[in-house]
């Protein structure tokens, strides 16, 4: 047996170059200080997504995205299919866990100033992977075609309505129509079985590999000293597997406790139930658009603060250019304090949320 | 030449003014109206709530009524021959009847509208008592108003669904009012405690009955025990043909007890019970039957039946209740158990056949389903003990794999090199 093993290992390692692989996995270090623990979000990111693939793959054999028959094959799913609702509900509950790991995964990059260069381009592609889950989330939401998710993409769309010259246009583009309908499901389920994967393993395959080729980055201050570094393989990924199963346990006590649930068919006639809105990540910009002013001088306010999340968005992304100073590994606490305003400000309006949903 | 170009521009103004005054009736200014403003409250009030009365919509003024010259800035000179005035509360159906009974007048503003009020209403005991020099009943203008009509399908109209029995009451509950007519004065009162002012006033279901839909309106008249049946009959026709077929229908027209009335009452009718089926406290059958009968038997046996389904119904609904706040998906099971309420409601109904055959045939078919339900739902909290189960195994799992990782690691950890 063993010897069939190390037979087939020769004939892939002369053809894939698996020893090389090997031996870069024991050379990779990872450096261990007192915020090393920030580092094991990355990973348990990565496994999250594997989950997403695995149990999104298991759904699609038997999802079907028609405004007739979703919700049906949904529920289909849920009640006949063998462990199907545990397949849809750690589908549902992992993509929610995916998107609040990735803020963690996000902040504490930013709060240890590991976007400094020449880790910009690791930044700016960990954005975009941010904006693209949170597409999968948004996208991904609609097609149980309940009444939640049907009226939660119309609210979510028409604000993009909104949007000077151009707004209607990607609304109509987005929706397939004036309106959230057979068209829209068709839609988002193209973006979220294929588009939105083909951008993920892109810019998941170019994140990684920068991470392989820079090493994770040091806080500032420490960069200059002789750091403990301990190998990648094992020490590392052991225990960033620990984490792994911490979370899997937690999901499998989501699914089991609180399955997701799948709500009440979407009634393209009804009208919008109270209280509607948006998942959990997008219900700071939600209460933000409630609260803000009908006008500020001369415009019109959700028009403003769309604009304001755009540009605030842009400055984000772009945030290892603008602090120089961490550039040059010298601390900078404006950044540091801006970063703590846009937490306090996202945590305080997604509380709103929840808290006075009235608002 | 300006002066002259002024000039026709002058009289160009002066031709389209005249043609707007002449073909714009609105835009003379009516005297009525114009004077009676400017009274004190008692006769301003007729021509303010004229504004939004149904007739100045067709274009009647108040001269359509009343008479008289609006042209005319002297009040002597404005009530000329052609004046009416107020009339006399006797005769105000004929006023009112004087257009309303008037089938080609009629026609002009509304073909749909009834011509034949004024003919009800003689009819009515109403009319019956005014033909008799009566003037305390009421006439048009008690449940229309008089100078602010509105369309009945208008929400404030005093004659629009919710706001008929407080119309009614006006006069009926009013003890002073209606004395010396013998009746009582608590049916308003009563109505509102009724499963059909709970259809009305809190479900807002505008075909809920008020007064007039079992009265009639401007025929009004109390029905007679032989016709209140037919009435009750309008909207529930099915109870009206098991009541029909079975053997009381015989029973109480040979001792003249009105159907439905007997058990429900008339204008208090609560919403009914299963508590009034059977023998015990509460129920209607005793009242008649006595305990040594066969129909005392039959009465206690169909409502023990009918108890057991229920019972047996809540028993299966609160299995998927539990299963479902477990997270186990149930609604495909729950759809199942809304045909076993069908069923319990054509029990319910078949209650008035008194038939016990049918009402066992009936439940015998719902038990059927509700033995489906019930083992679809114990089905279903199996399977949330299944999931447990399994969570605790695959938690137990996890955590001998994170163990061995644990130690593992600190293996790992003793052996690396400081």
């Amino acid at each position: 047996m063993k010897n069939l093993f190390q037979k087939l290992f020769v004939y892939f390692d002369s053809r894939l170059m698996l020893s090389s692989i090997g031996e870069l996995a024991k050379k990779k270090k990872v450096p261990e200080h007192k915020h090393s623990f920030w580092y094991y979000f990355g990973g348990i990111c990565l496994f999250l997504f594997f989950i997403q693939v695995i149990t999104g793959v298991l759904l699609l054999l038997y999802y079907k995205p028609t405004m007739d028959s979703a919700y049906e094959s949904i529920q289909f799913i849920m009640s006949q299919v063998k462990f199907g609702w545990l397949i849809r509900s750690v589908h549902s509950w992992t993509a929610n866990i995916l998107i609040g790991v990735i803020f963690i995964h996000m902040f504490s990059a930013f709060f240890m100033k590991a976007y400094r260069p020449p880790r910009d381009l690791t930044w700016i592609t960990g954005f975009f992977l941010l904006l693209i889950f949170m597409a999968f989330g948004f996208s991904g939401y609609l097609l149980p075609w309940n009444e939640l998710s049907f009226f939660a993409t119309r609210v979510g769309t028409d604000i993009t309505g909104t949007l000077p010259l151009i707004g209607k246009a990607i609304k109509s583009f987005v929706l397939g129509g004036p309106d959230v309908s057979g068209a829209t499901i068709t839609r988002f389920f193209w973006l979220h079985v294929a588009i939105l994967p083909l951008f993920t393993v892109i810019l998941l395959g170019v994140h990684i590999l920068l991470v392989q080729i820079l090493g994770m980055s040091k806080p500032i201050g420490l960069s200059e000293k002789k750091v403990k570094e301990v190998p990648f393989f094992p020490n590392f990924i052991l225990k960033d597997a620990l984490g792994w199963m911490l979370i899997l346990t937690l999901i499998g006590v989501l699914c089991v406790f609180f399955p997701w649930e799948l709500g009440k068919k979407a009634d393209i006639f009804a009208t919008t139930p109270l209280g509607i809105k948006p998942e959990w990540y997008f219900t700071f910009m939600f209460t933000t658009l409630k609260i803000v002013p009908a006008h500020v001088l001369f415009l019109e306010g959700e028009i403003l603060a769309i604009f304001g999340f755009m540009i605030g968005g842009l400055i984000w992304m772009l945030v290892p250019y603008l602090d120089r100073r961490s550039g040059k590994e010298i601390k900078s606490p404006g950044f540091s304090l801006f970063g703590l305003i846009i937490l306090l400000y996202i945590v305080v309006m997604t509380a709103l949320t929840y808290l006075h949903p009235n608002l | 030449m300006k002066k002259r170009y002024k000039k026709n521009i002058l009289f160009e103004l002066c031709v389209y003014l005249s043609f707007i005054f002449i073909l714009h009736p609105n835009a003379l200014a009516d005297g009525c109206v114009d004077c009676h403003r400017e009274m004190d409250e008692g006769l301003k009030a007729p021509a303010e709530a004229f504004q939004m009365d149904v007739h100045q919509k067709y274009g009647l003024s108040c001269t359509t009524c009343h008479g008289g010259d609006p042209g005319q800035e002297d009040i002597d000179l404005a009530k000329d021959d052609s004046f009416k005035g107020a009339p006399l509360r006797k005769d105000i159906p004929k006023f009112c009847g004087s257009c309303h009974s008037d089938s080609l007048y009629m026609r002009r503003y509304n073909p749909n509208l009834r011509v034949d009020q004024l003919e009800l209403y003689w009819t009515s005991q109403h009319g019956q008592l005014l033909s008799k020099g009566d003037t305390k009943v009421a006439v048009c203008t008690d449940c229309h108003g008089a100078h602010g009509i509105l369309e009945s399908s208008h929400p404030k109209s005093l004659s629009f669904p919710w706001n008929i029995p407080d119309m009614c009451g006006k006069c009926h509950s009013d003890k002073e009012y209606m004395k010396g007519y013998s009746i009582s004065v608590t049916q308003i009162e009563d109505y509102k405690q009724s499963v059909h002012a709970h259809a009305l006033f809190e479900k807002k279901d505008l075909s809920a009955p008020v007064c007039n839909d079992c009265h009639g309106n401007h025929g009004a008249i109390p029905p007679e025990v032989s016709s209140i049946a037919f009435v009750c009959r309008q909207c529930h026709p099915s109870a009206g043909e098991l009541f029909s077929e079975s053997p009381h229908k015989a029973a109480y027209d040979e001792l003249e007890i009105s159907e439905c009335e007997a058990c429900h009452g008339n204008h208090k009718i609560l919403p009914p019970s299963d508590e009034m089926l059977g023998t015990g406290e509460g129920a209607v059958c005793i009242e008649c039957h006595d305990s040594d009968s066969e129909a005392y038997a039959v009465a206690a046996t169909i409502k023990q039946k009918l108890d057991s389904f229920k019972s047996k119904m809540q028993d299966a609904e609160d299995k998927l209740e539990r299963a479902d706040r477990q997270g186990v998906e149930v609604s495909e099971v729950k759809f199942r158990l809304q045909e076993a309420h069908t069923i319990l409601i054509q029990v319910r109904n078949l209650t008035h056949s008194f038939s016990l055959d049918r009402i066992e045939e009936k439940i015998e078919e719902g038990q059927g389903v509700i033995e489906e339900v019930a083992e679809a739902g114990e089905a279903a909290l199996r399977e949330a003990k299944f999931r447990k189960r399994g969570l605790i195994v695959a938690t137990l799992f996890i955590f001998l794999l994170a163990l061995a990782l644990l130690l593992k690691i600190r293996q790992i950890e003793k052996q690396s090199p400081q």
